[in-house]
């Protein structure tokens, strides 16, 4: 079984004799050059750009500064492949727009370009040096102790030798010991600079590659926050409904009943007209609010379920419509409110749109799908994406796993259905 | 409109504010309000003590503000198929409507959109005849029924719908004539078809002027 990177590798068998070592070695070497010359770049940047801002040709090049951990971190996502075979892609969005100015305005605005200019400014300051210090000393001590017969045999004469400048070897098999004990340090370094690169790895993955989650969760999250948005949204039809009835409405029912009384106590001349007229406005008030409130959320749909909500939406359309509705059952309250809102917003293109002289709406609950359908006479050429309301509801159902078709040829007939998934609920009918 | 006469009252409605209101207006008539009360439970107490000529009551009451005014308005009239029930709702919905009249024969009850209680003379009206034992269907509830134009009433003319329709608002035949500035003969011949054609039983008169009112909204 092949290791994805080297943490996997250290964990197993037969680490040492696999590259992962090497690779290792050379993920934590290969950091110097690349620091070296991003550390150059940016003191001179930084150096011309403070310069020249008194003439302000300098500020474009400063700006350009803090767009430069992007090179730099896609390199860094590059290098991490020496370490770690899983995918490092970039955490930058697509901007919106083409264009340089585009690019540039979603740049500054991504949280992901700062943290790359600050990984940038550490890895030029502190990691590099901090790489190459353990790289070197992993190295010294295993080749200095290796190195031993050797220095014995040319620069000590065969007499002596020194050891990490630290004491002397004074025999072969002395030298030789030392040599041994070099080679064992060798395996133990192996495993520290294994070790010290899954750590920089990890960090360069923290700091500059997206962070990686299980789509399928995300999914699920999200679906689940949608539905629970849809029942807020729910919740807030009613509460508005339920503050307008106990609040206005009932007050302005009793102003046209004071105004009513009023008028008839007042003798006839110019006040009982005026009277008149603020009685009548009263009464128009009312009847708008009591629109209002019927758009806001039917009361007869928490009473009586979708089907008598739907044969009432039919009674207030303007284009006659035949009803025929057969549900012997409630259903969950979001299936029933998104089913109505569909069949009253059809309705209303239809009044609106079609000019037919008559609809039809049928309704049924069959194999544990809720069915709609909505079919009038008229010119159809109907359009979802044509700016209709039908947009918004076709996402209220898709969020309870519904469908919503259209069929609407030119010259008609338009038919309209919509279909939700749901199981009979305990409320009564 | 018929002579007036005093009713002893039960008013049941949840809203202090209007509640007040609806004892001043049933005063300024004359009537009597002998109980006020704020939710389903004490309407049915009250008018279980009290035996009122008419029981006014809104739709929507506590505790769960959902149709508990008219489960007990259609409970009462179970019960006591006699006593006349005057609902108030906020709503025009066939529904309601329909559960209402549906309780007894469909004699002495109303259904009233609640803005009609300041058109305060039509209030008195109505009120009258569901005491009287007349059925009042409010003109907007009639109005959105005549929309549907479904049979049996698609084969009525327009004429005979807008008689139907002053018919169901609980109209007699001299007030129809004279809204409609026709003479009563005409009138009584337009009920004559629309009778005929809603194929009604040959019964009294009033009776069935009232189902053909119900015809209309089990349409």
């Amino acid at each position: 079984m092949r290791s994805l990177n080297v943490w996997q590798a250290l964990t197993r068998s037969g680490y040492l004799r696999s590259g992962w070592p090497w690779r290792a070695a050379g993920y934590l070497l290969s950091s110097a050059p690349v620091g070296i010359v991003v550390l150059l770049a940016i003191v001179l940047a930084a150096a011309v750009g403070s310069a020249l801002a008194v003439v302000l040709v300098g500020l474009p090049l400063l700006a350009l500064l803090a767009l430069s951990g992007l090179p730099v971190a896609a390199v860094e996502r590059r290098r991490l492949r020496l370490v770690d075979r899983r995918p490092a892609p970039t955490p930058h969005r697509v901007p919106d727009e083409p264009g340089l100015m585009a690019w540039v305005r979603t740049r500054f605005r991504e949280q992901e370009t700062w943290r790359e200019l600050g990984y940038t400014l550490a890895f030029a300051t502190v990691l590099w040096p901090l790489d190459l210090l353990v790289f070197v000393m992993a190295l010294v001590v295993p080749v200095g102790l290796v190195a031993t017969p050797v220095l014995m045999a040319t620069v000590g004469d065969g007499e002596e030798a020194p050891v990490l400048k630290m004491w002397t070897a004074t025999s072969w098999p002395e030298a030789f010991a030392v040599a041994v004990a070099g080679l064992l340090l060798f395996a133990v370094s192996a495993y520290a600079i294994g070790a010290v690169a899954v750590g920089r790895a990890e960090l360069t993955r923290l700091l500059i590659a997206p962070v990686e989650t299980d789509l399928g969760e995300k999914v699920t999250e999200l679906v689940r926050s949608r539905v629970r948005l849809v029942d807020a949204f729910e919740a807030e039809r009613r509460r508005i409904e339920r503050d307008l009835h106990d609040g206005a409405q009932q007050r302005i029912v009793a102003l046209t009943m004071a105004l009513g009384l009023a008028r008839l106590d007042a003798p006839p001349g110019p006040l009982a007209d005026q009277l008149a007229k603020a009685h009548d406005e009263a009464g128009k008030a009312l009847a708008e609010l009591r629109e209002l409130i019927q758009g806001i959320h039917p009361k007869v749909l928490a009473d009586f379920g979708v089907g008598a909500a739907v044969a009432d939406a039919a009674d207030r359309s303007v284009v006659p419509v035949d009803v025929s509705v057969d549900l012997p059952c409630r259903l969950p309250e979001a299936v029933e409110a998104a089913a109505y809102f569909v069949v009253c917003e059809a309705l209303a293109n239809v009044a609106k749109h079609s000019g037919a002289a008559r609809a039809e709406v049928t309704g049924r609950h069959a194999d544990g799908w809720l069915v709609f359908e909505v079919r009038d006479d008229g010119c159809g050429g109907a359009d979802v994406q044509r700016g209709s309301g039908l947009t918004g509801l076709a996402d209220r159902v898709s969020v309870l796993d519904g469908r919503l078709t259209l069929s609407s040829p030119a010259g008609g007939p338009t038919l309209l259905r919509v279909e939700i998934p749901c199981e009979p609920t305990e409320r009564s009918v | 409109m018929r002579a007036d006469r005093a009713l002893r009252v039960v008013l049941a409605e949840d809203s202090v504010l209007l509640r007040e209101g609806l004892i001043g207006l049933l005063g300024r008539f004359g009537h009597e309000v002998v109980a006020a009360v704020g939710d389903a439970e004490a309407l049915m107490a009250a008018a279980a003590e009290h035996t009122p000529d008419i029981v006014v009551t809104d739709v929507r009451m506590p505790p769960d503000f959902k149709d508990e005014g008219l489960h007990a308005a259609v409970r009462l009239r179970e019960a006591q198929p006699s006593l006349s029930v005057l609902v108030l709702s906020q709503y025009v919905q066939r529904s309601y409507a329909s559960e209402l009249l549906d309780s007894g024969d469909g004699t002495g009850v109303g259904y009233l959109l609640k803005d009609r209680v300041g058109q305060v003379e039509e209030f008195q009206s109505a009120l009258l005849e569901v005491a009287g034992g007349g059925t009042v269907v409010d003109p907007e509830v009639v109005r959105q029924l005549l929309r549907r134009r479904r049979d049996p009433l698609e084969r009525l003319t327009a004429r005979e719908r807008e008689v139907l329709a002053l018919v169901a608002e609980g109209k007699s035949n001299t007030a129809i004539a004279r809204q409609l500035v026709v003479s009563e003969a005409a009138v009584g011949k337009h009920i004559g078809n629309i009778l005929m054609k809603l194929d009604l039983p040959q019964a009294d008169e009033t009776h069935r002027r009232v189902l053909a009112v119900l015809a209309y909204l089990r349409a």
